[in-house]
């Protein structure tokens, strides 16, 4: 039976890693190199590393951190920010990405997505949405949250998979960094319009979110930035407190001695 | 002891190379297939199709000196997901819609490979994720793993040996399908082992100290 995944994002911004609430007051977490062997010793089921300030600043994401970083990844390992041509992803599946993940360049460029699903497969390409509510409706946002695109997440979220999308990262920015729970609203609608996994994305503050974004949203995977930086929780005890509630999760052979 | 990486194509064998160096081997990124000649075993990476992976090991020379190498030295081999179902005879992944056309593999294991579906896979596909693995013998490319530990999976088609005394080890995605396939010298996992964790790692050292 296939798992569900629990995922640590890790936002990368100038140089060190960072994170923010609600897309924003960004606070440094520290440098990229012991934050992987942290996780890598944590037996996390992949980790998330998105270069943030590689879309806003116009330039390329920083392959010298990215590979010296996959050198100690030994789970999948999905890369983005700023990704706006296949000769990026080329070079960053050459150094060690497993996956890519897309998100504002696809609003302009649609077609990116295509290309690199039939060049590499649509495992290989993560699709990534940042949306948020205004009034009782969803907006999709780019550029870190930038910019309204106007588009509604679950109309996106069903083009992208149409396009040859693999999986959808779902991320609310309202929820981001607040520790309320997930917007489960959002994730439901998502999950039930499309065949792809989700990744749910924002607002994670205890592990009975994780619970609940899994088992009332339909999502595949939970993906958590501040409860792992800013607390003592653990992806390890995460997978415990779920493996207890009856989700399949992953059961490395360190975990069971 | 040296393990050479057969680069012979696109694909992540960065993963490859890392995971062997965290396990204290010596790996060798291989370019050219005569230098085959000169490291003591092989991994077969692979990501992608199987018709057009084919096309690239015949016509430059590397399934010459692959199955010298492992045929008449018996050097051992391990394929890794693609490079597991290229062991085989025949695989039906063409290059086109045409899915009855067959391409011969590297005829290491006798069997062929299919798609999912037509196994009567009803699952998603492709099959992607962790998922568990079970033991069907005892073997050293397992040793000091415990039985049902969890992989790393992504692929659409799958590899059927024809003996089923060459069938290692399984997984269940509502067909059984083959994780970890061996004849003599000839290894292969249908995971990831390099993105598997220390589960993964565990391969990778086992068949660093064959």
């Amino acid at each position: 039976m296939l798992k569900k995944r629990i995922i640590p994002t890790l936002l990368y911004k100038e140089m060190g890693l960072v994170k923010g609430s609600k897309f924003n007051s960004w606070r440094r977490v520290g440098p990229v190199l012991p934050s992987i062997k942290v996780y890598n010793t944590r037996e996390v089921d992949e980790l998330i590393f998105l270069d943030i300030a590689a879309t806003q600043n116009k330039s390329d994401i920083d392959y010298e951190t990215i590979r010296e970083f996959s050198k100690f990844c030994f789970v999948p390992l999905t890369i983005g920010g700023g990704i706006n041509n296949i000769n990026q992803v080329n070079k960053l599946l050459e150094i060690g990405a497993d996956k890519i993940s897309i998100n504002s360049s696809a609003y302009e460029n649609p077609r990116l997505i295509e290309e690199v699903a039939n060049q590499y497969g649509s495992q290989c390409v993560v699709a990534s949405i940042d949306a948020k509510k205004t009034g009782n409706k969803w907006t999709c946002f780019s550029n870190s949250g930038t910019k309204d695109k106007k588009i509604n997440p679950i109309t996106w979220s069903k083009k992208l998979e149409e396009l040859g999308a693999g999986e959808i990262l779902i991320t609310s920015i309202d929820k981001d960094g607040t520790n309320e729970g997930y917007d489960y609203d959002l994730i439901s609608e998502i999950t039930s319009q499309v065949k792809v996994p989700v990744i749910a994305s924002g607002g994670a503050g205890k592990y009975d979110d994780m619970y609940k974004a899994i088992d009332i949203s339909g999502a595949s995977a939970v993906a958590a930035a501040s409860i792992f930086h800013f607390t003592e929780m653990t992806p390890m005890e995460a997978k415990l407190f779920l493996d207890k509630k009856g989700i399949s999760i992953r059961k490395n052979y360190v975990m069971t001695k | 002891m040296d393990i050479g990486i057969i680069k012979y194509g696109l694909g992540n064998i960065a993963s490859v190379f890392h995971s062997l160096k965290s396990v204290g081997s010596s790996p060798l990124v291989i370019e050219n297939p005569s230098e085959i000649r000169n490291v003591d075993k092989i991994i077969l990476p692979g990501v992608g199709n199987f018709t057009r992976s084919k096309k690239i090991l015949d016509m430059n020379g590397w399934t010459e000196e692959i199955l010298n190498a492992t045929q008449n030295l018996e050097k051992p081999l391990l394929g890794i997901c693609l490079g597991m179902q290229l062991l085989a005879e025949w695989g039906y992944e063409g290059l086109l819609a045409d899915e009855d056309t067959r391409t011969s593999g590297l005829g290491l294991i006798k069997g062929d490979v299919v798609k999912l579906t037509k196994l009567g896979c009803d699952e998603r596909i492709p099959h992607m994720g962790w998922n568990t693995v079970k033991w069907n013998v005892c073997s050293p490319l397992l040793e000091g793993i415990p039985n049902n530990s969890d992989f790393y999976f992504v692929h659409s088609y799958a590899f059927v040996p024809n003996k089923i005394s060459e069938i290692v080890a399984t997984s269940n995605y509502s067909i059984s399908i083959n994780a970890v396939v061996n004849k003599n010298n000839i290894w292969g996992t249908q995971f990831h082992p390099e993105k598997s964790s220390k589960a993964g790692l565990k391969i990778m050292e086992n068949f660093a100290n064959f």
